[in-house]
């Protein structure tokens, strides 16, 4: 599932000269204003900034739930911009995994229920999916939980959870849109710690959102800075 | 996503919303209820109307004379009326039998005579009854017993001539009538007859004879009339008029088993004309009655007579726009029952948009975990199929209840007035299959709209939506 951290080298997503305005009544809101940047294959970006700067809509983009307004998004040499919605379906399904803020578990099915949706939308073979969902759910430590519905579930076993469904694909890139905000400090550092973990475990690219610099200095190898739809910094972890 | 998958996933989405998607789908039950019970009154009536029509043998029967017997009604020279070449006699009546769909093929025998009973004596027709009667409708609720064979001496009455000879015309039933008929006897052969125009004496087959010589190749022509008696043993009264075919109504009081009537020889009305014509000795019938096995295949069957020689006349047409008349009665019986089918759909409609603002977070989750647009309306057209599919077998079960309901009304009105129980309503397979399928096409159509704005839902702005 991808190369370790000693073996960073090819470029995982690459973001050139990227725009996405949003027209809102008569105001344009240049949600990201010409974006560049190159994340390497099994880097764990974070991208930082307030609130509006942009960096949602970015991973948006690169997640292709969104289009850009202008500029080109590769992810492994594939331009999402060129994609039809079935080939951005399929980038989401194959290449992609998503953790979001709010979970987004569906509450009406259990654990393992969610975390198997992802395989029956790639079409899995039946008989594989349970072995790769107890697989994905081992590797956040929910193996007991598996008849549980998210509501009986505490906030840290939901985002595990939903972890798991995103990796259960085996997916090359792991998005995390806000992974720890909903969670208490200990508990996001149980996330943080996960995430760290299959970065180096499985080499997978993992690119965060946080507004937390003090986690992102603390777990991501590279923090970039967005400010008003644009890269203001972009530095490598302090060692 | 694979269709089992589809499947699972639609069940579960409208297993969630119980009690609307359940209203919806009654809904579609009873916009299909009203559909199948306004085709199943139509098709009832239809078949009502058809059996009833099959019952008088007109409609399945090709009536069959010699070829020229309908050219003899206008003014024929002596030659044309030579040109009756095939006979319908008993070889004729065999070569009929074997053309295809021909079921039976029986003459019409019918002669009126005198019946004595109680030393009293009535006048009536005697009516020879096919076999194949038995089992068409005609002696459906007849008191007593059909005959016990073909050529046994037993006799039905008909109620009126049952009511002329009893008071209690069931009491009839296991007794006795005399029927006393005219029997036809050939002459003997030294009886020679003279030519009917000229003279001459005949040879057997009704040509003048190649000798003028008297006596010579003396076959003769006529035949004696000699009053015969019959012993017949009650066993059945019936009620309605049995008919029996063209030409037959209005026949007779008295019936008795076809070929028991065969062996009478008793004289007809034809008798006079064979005999004038010089073919009295050839055992001729005035007409065969031909019955199809499909009212469909009467014409089929007539144009095979046709080519045989004979004459054939059917109602084919008459059937035809039986059919015309009750395919249109149950196309509009279609449409205003699909009326309520199509109020059924806005249902349909209403749920699936409703379920689109409920469900649009999943929809998105749905899309960012790897769902394309096409996944996304399918998984709606599936809901909306599923509730057709439901909704086509709940109306179907309520339509034949209400079909069940009519025709259990309909007859407990016709026995307040003595009337036999009849079917009013038929829910035929096809039209099973046909409202299943219809309601889950309009449920399909109903989901259009919907599954395309479900389609259609920007990912990021459902993912927003709280």
């Amino acid at each position: 599932m991808g190369t370790t951290n000693n073996s960073i080298s090819a470029t995982a997503i690459r973001v050139e000269h990227v725009t996405r305005h949003y027209q809102m009544g008569a105001t344009v809101v240049r949600a990201a204003n010409d974006v560049n940047m190159r994340i390497r294959t099994g880097e764990f970006v974070a991208l930082l900034g307030s609130s509006g700067s942009g960096k949602s809509t970015l991973l948006n983009l690169m997640a292709g739930l969104d289009r850009p307004t202008s500029g080109a998004i590769f992810a492994h040499d594939r331009n999402l911009a060129e994609m039809n919605s079935q080939e951005l379906a399929q980038h989401r399904s194959h290449t992609i995994g998503i953790v979001f803020q709010a979970f987004n578990l569906l509450p009406r099915m259990t654990l393992e229920e969610n975390v198997e949706l992802p395989l029956r939308l790639a079409e899995v073979n039946r008989a594989e999916r349970t072995a790769r969902v107890r697989e994905a759910v081992e590797r956040v430590r929910l193996g007991t939980r598996l008849t549980h519905r998210p509501t009986e579930l505490s906030g840290g076993e939901q985002q595990r959870a939903a972890l798991a469904r995103a990796l259960v694909n085996r997916p090359t890139i792991l998005l995390a849109d806000e992974p720890t905000g909903n969670l208490d400090s200990a508990t996001g550092d149980e996330i943080m710690l996960l995430l760290k973990e299959i970065n180096e475990n499985l080499g997978m690219t993992i690119v965060m959102v946080t507004h937390e610099r003090p986690r992102a200095e603390r777990f991501a190898h590279r923090m970039i800075v967005m400010k008003d739809g644009k890269v203001v910094s972009d530095e490598p972890k302090q060692s | 996503m694979k269709a089992r998958d589809l499947a699972e996933l639609a069940g579960r989405n409208l297993r969630e919303a119980l009690l609307r998607n359940s209203l919806t789908t009654l809904g579609i039950g009873v916009g299909v209820a009203s559909l199948v019970a306004m085709l199943s009154l139509g098709v009832g009536l239809q078949n009502l109307a058809q059996d009833r029509l099959a019952r008088t043998g007109l409609f399945d029967a090709v009536f069959v004379t010699p070829k020229s017997a309908f050219a003899e009604m206008g003014q024929v020279s002596r030659a044309a009326r030579d040109q009756i070449v095939t006979p319908l006699d008993e070889d004729a009546r065999k070569r009929l039998a074997q053309l295809p769909n021909v079921v039976a093929v029986y003459p019409d025998i019918r002669f009126p005579t005198e019946i004595h009973y109680d030393g009293k004596p009535y006048a009536t027709v005697v009516t020879g009854v096919a076999p194949y009667s038995r089992n068409d409708g005609t002696f459906d609720g007849m008191h007593g017993n059909f005959f016990s064979g073909a050529d046994a001496n037993e006799a039905i009455l008909q109620i009126d001539l049952a009511k002329q000879l009893s008071d209690q015309p069931d009491s009839l039933i296991g007794k006795d009538v005399i029927l006393r008929y005219a029997e036809r006897r050939p002459l003997p052969a030294s009886e020679t007859s003279q030519s009917p125009n000229t003279g001459k004496p005949q040879t057997a087959n009704g040509n003048p004879s190649p000798s003028n010589s008297e006596g010579e190749d003396s076959q003769d022509q006529g035949f004696s009339i000699v009053t015969k008696e019959l012993t017949l043993r009650v066993v059945g009264i019936i009620e309605t008029e049995p008919a029996g075919g063209f030409g037959a109504f209005g026949r007779g009081g008295l019936l008795i088993p076809l070929q028991a009537a065969e062996t009478l020889r008793a004289a007809q009305s034809n008798d006079l004309r064979d005999l004038l014509r010089g073919t009295a000795r050839r055992n001729t019938y005035e007409s065969l009655t031909v019955r199809v096995n499909d009212p469909q295949r009467v014409k089929d069957v007539e144009d095979a007579v046709k080519k045989l020689d004979f004459g054939a006349f059917s109602l084919i047409d008459a059937s035809r726009s039986l059919s015309l008349v009750f395919a249109v009665f149950d196309l509009f019986l279609g449409i205003f029952g699909s009326l309520a089918l199509v109020v059924a759909s806005l249902g349909i409609i209403n749920t699936l948009v409703m379920a689109i603002l409920e469900r649009r977070r999943e929809i998105g989750i749905l899309k960012a975990l790897g769902a394309g647009d096409r996944d996304v309306r399918r998984l709606f057209f599936v809901e909306a199929g599923a509730m057709g599919l439901l909704g086509g077998i709940l109306g179907v079960a309520i339509g034949w209840l209400i079909g069940h309901a009519i025709n259990f009304g309909t007859n407990v009105y016709l026995r307040g007035r003595q009337l036999p129980s009849i079917s009013v309503t038929a829910v035929p397979w096809w039209m099973v299959a046909l409202a299943i399928i219809f309601s889950i096409l309009v449920s399909l159509a109903a989901g259009i709209y919907p599954a395309a704005r479900a389609a259609r839902l920007d990912p990021v702005e459902a993912l927003r939506y709280e």
